[in-house]
């Protein structure tokens, strides 16, 4: 007979827009991070070092690199014989066939695989963060509080409560009230989108709640339970917890862990994360280089300088080449002089020669004010630049782009340059 | 591919001084990031030899650790697989392996057990790339009974150390010798065979019959005239690192692009085990040239023409020179390391000083407490 105490449900198939053109080809799970890193590695790892042996995640938006990514499993640990990850894309079924909805219809659509299971408890888990999380211990929580629901939250700033959805709770951490986005925050308990279900409260509200168009845990099924008088319970959770949803969070929390003791320390010993490694050699860094403050992968070649930056595996940086303040992915090429500042650089991408980026007086972008912003410059993945263009700020920048898309081999701060290649 | 794989990974000797008392020769760290058994498991891997054994008997722990899994080189696990024999103590054998032949022999099972036609025999302690496969096709084109893959060693290396062997014409081997004292050759064996399966057995079974043990001495010079022995010739990369000498040469020239460019960014990949560290992470105030850092460091001082390998932390202020620095050292602040072979899981103190003389690399085997952060 096959029972599972707690299985886990990530949620990885969102777009994650506001990443830009870095999302353009990868679901956000799949993005990046810290060198060596995936997001989707963060909540894997947690959930492996929990105790958690049974991941299913769910993909929808472009999943092909979260699938190469997860594999079988192998990395985390989670190739098992009862259990381990299984990928869950949606599926075609003999009444209707329909995409995932909403966060809590894609996990009514995976009714079946939970069940296999028989679970007592169901995690449900983000694949958008970066933290370390013992899920055991929010379990200890949710059963000593005998929850049907527990919450993780987080203390944030109350002046800056007003961003997240915010629980009150009473003495005893049961919730009495959720505010979505409140103008005037009670609370600076925000919601981190982390959830324990009592297996048979979840299932009875997501059938409850199945012809709910674009069904979501935060607006519709923790409403319904706490009005319905279930016991939703907030837990606190107190380390670091980054939201990696905006390019400026996303380079912020890059650049943390460059710091001499970063608050989120990769380096230590205790809650290792893991990830899909294919690059193997070290790197090297050669005569000419200089390297101060930074992150290298493996299998990268240095030769020009870099500082304060997160470079990734297999990436090669030519002589005369300065990157600074900047986040350049795997197998990235840098040709020789090329000036790079406050930049994210997405896999594969080819910059020419004495290329400049991040240069000129920061304007706002014409198009995506609201995504190219924080002064970056952003290029997507297997982009390439040719030699001797300045790029200006808050500026994106995709496909294979020729010295005429340059006009004056300049473009603008502020511009955005997306070439339609023969690819999806 | 038609063959079986056995990788002889059980050797040590006093050449590696201080470097051998606690590993096999195989299980030595190379380039960074790898061990010396992860380049002939890697081609095996590459030319698709799905079944491996490696033999092993010296510390036999080191390489253990190292071949957990038959999943790092991808090797099959139904179909195949990898497969490590120590000497065990049997009703009919109580010897540990007496030479390479005897370490075959009470293993003989595994070869009986196959069904491929061909064995490739490799040792483990080699840097080296190479398709099995166009070793195979020359070898069933020769028609050979053996070949044995040979190259041929630069002007200034002394052949002494290795089985030297001259050839006929046509590649046939018409003069085996191991270790002569001195020699007018230049060409010598990898440690590399092709044979046919059954007549491994029946070479192995009649040399075990003989009490015969070594399968250079008591194999190939013996048979070298009855049958047909063919060299193939390897001209790309080739080094044996069973003597610190070469074993700090062999790790020196991976800071030489071209090496770097063949082994680690040319198809094939060589293969180890992921040990999940992140990424090598430069300080402020460091100052790394032409260094090869591998994943899991922390720099803070200077280095310079070294080979960190995983997880090495430098303290401030340190300066590390022409040396080679083995997994998880932790080096205090103020340290001067020049022309070392620092010893892996070593502590060294702060405030300290190590060269090694000119042409005389020194070995640094320091086992202090380390403050555990």
């Amino acid at each position: 007979m096959i029972k599972k105490e707690m299985i886990a449900m990530l949620l990885a198939g969102g777009q994650g827009s506001r990443l830009g053109v870095l999302t353009s080809h990868v679901a956000k799970p799949a993005v990046a991070f810290g060198g060596k890193y995936r997001i989707i590695d963060f909540p894997l790892s947690n959930c492996i070092n929990s105790g958690i042996d049974t991941v299913g995640v769910l993909t929808q938006y472009q999943p092909l690199r979260l699938n190469t990514h997860i594999g079988i499993g192998i990395p985390w640990d989670l190739d098992r014989n009862i259990g381990g990850v299984s990928i869950l894309p949606p599926y075609e079924k003999n009444t209707c066939s329909e995409w995932y909805t909403g966060t809590a219809n894609a996990i009514y659509q995976n009714l079946g695989y939970m069940e296999y299971y028989n679970p007592d408890y169901v995690l449900i888990l983000g694949g958008d963060h970066i933290y370390k999380m013992d899920y055991e211990v929010m379990l200890d929580f949710h059963k000593s509080k005998n929850a049907d629901i527990t919450l993780a939250t987080i203390p944030v700033p109350i002046e800056e409560a007003n961003r997240f959805g915010v629980a009150i709770t009473d003495e005893n951490k049961r919730i009495t009230e959720f505010e979505e986005k409140p103008e005037k925050p009670r609370s600076n308990l925000a919601s981190m989108g982390i959830y324990i279900f009592t297996w048979k409260v979840l299932k009875d509200a997501l059938i409850a709640l199945w012809s709910q168009k674009g069904c979501d845990f935060g607006k519709h099924i923790i409403p319904y339970c706490h009005q319905k008088g279930d016991r939703v319970f907030a837990y606190e959770y107190n380390g670091y917890w980054k939201d990696v949803g905006t390019l400026g969070a996303y380079w912020e929390s890059n650049m943390e862990l460059i710091d001499l003791v970063p608050e989120f320390n990769l380096y230590e010993e205790f809650w290792r994360i893991y990830t899909k490694a294919d690059t193997i050699p070290p790197g090297y860094i050669s005569d000419t280089a200089a390297v101060n403050k930074a992150i290298i992968g493996e299998g990268t070649e240095v030769y020009g300088e870099v500082y304060s930056s997160v470079i990734g595996s297999g990436v090669t940086i030519g002589s005369g080449a300065v990157i600074r303040d900047s986040i350049i992915m795997k197998d990235v090429v840098i040709e020789e002089g090329v000036h790079i500042n406050k930049s994210i650089i997405a896999e594969g991408a080819v910059i020419g020669a004495n290329t400049q980026l991040g240069v000129g007086e920061e304007v706002p972008n014409k198009l995506y004010p609201n995504i190219y912003s924080f002064g970056l410059v952003t290029v997507a993945e297997n982009t390439q630049i040719p030699s001797g263009v300045k790029i200006g700020k808050n500026t994106a920048i995709e496909g294979i782009t020729l010295p005429e898309d340059y006009p004056n081999g300049v473009l603008e701060s502020g511009e955005t340059l997306i070439k339609a290649g023969d690819r999806l | 591919m038609k063959a079986i794989g056995i990788v002889l990974a059980g050797g040590n000797n006093n050449k590696m001084r201080e470097l051998s008392n606690k590993r096999a020769i195989a299980a030595m760290p190379v380039a960074g990031s790898y061990r010396a058994i992860d380049f002939a498991l890697s081609n095996m891997s590459n030319s698709h030899i799905q079944k491996v054994a490696v033999i092993t008997q010296y510390n036999a722990k080191s390489l253990n650790e190292h071949l957990s899994s038959s999943k790092w080189w991808d090797f099959g696990r139904k179909q195949g697989g990898l497969f490590v024999f120590t000497p065990t103590i049997t009703a009919r054998n109580s010897y540990w392996y007496r030479g390479t032949a005897d370490a075959m022999y009470q293993n003989i099972s595994f070869l009986k057990k196959s069904h491929e036609p061909y064995a490739v025999i490799a040792s483990g302690d080699c840097i080296y790339k190479l398709d099995y496969h166009k070793v195979l096709d020359y070898h069933i084109n020769k028609r050979a009974d053996i070949t044995v893959v040979c190259t041929r060693l630069p002007k200034d290396e002394d052949a002494c150390r290795f089985g030297v062997v001259k050839t006929g014409e046509d590649g046939r081997i018409t003069q085996f010798e191991e270790k002569p004292i001195v020699t007018d050759s230049d060409t010598v064996s990898t440690g590399i065979y092709i044979i046919r399966r059954r007549q491994l057995i029946e070479l192995l079974e009649k040399a075990a019959e003989e009490v015969r043990f070594d399968f250079v001495k008591d194999i190939l010079i013996r048979y070298k005239d009855i049958k047909k022995i063919y060299a193939y010739s390897m001209d790309t990369y080739w080094n044996n690192i069973s003597t610190v000498e070469a074993y700090y040469k062999t790790n020196m020239d991976f800071l030489d692009k071209d090496v770097r460019n063949y082994f680690f960014r040319q198809y094939p990949d060589i293969y180890s085990k992921v040990e999940d560290l992140p990424p090598a992470k430069y300080n402020q105030g460091s100052n790394t040239k032409n260094s090869l850092i591998s994943n899991g460091c922390i720099i803070n001082g200077q280095v310079e023409n070294s080979i960190l390998f995983k997880k090495v932390y430098i303290g401030n202020n340190c300066t590390i020179k022409n040396s080679i620095i083995l997994n998880d050292v932790y080096i205090g602040n103020n340290t001067y390391i020049e022309n070392c072979i620092v010893e892996s899981r070593g502590t060294i103190q702060a405030n300290s000083s190590y060269i090694g003389e000119d042409g005389e690399i020194r070995i640094v085997v320091e086992k202090n407490n380390r403050y555990v952060l």
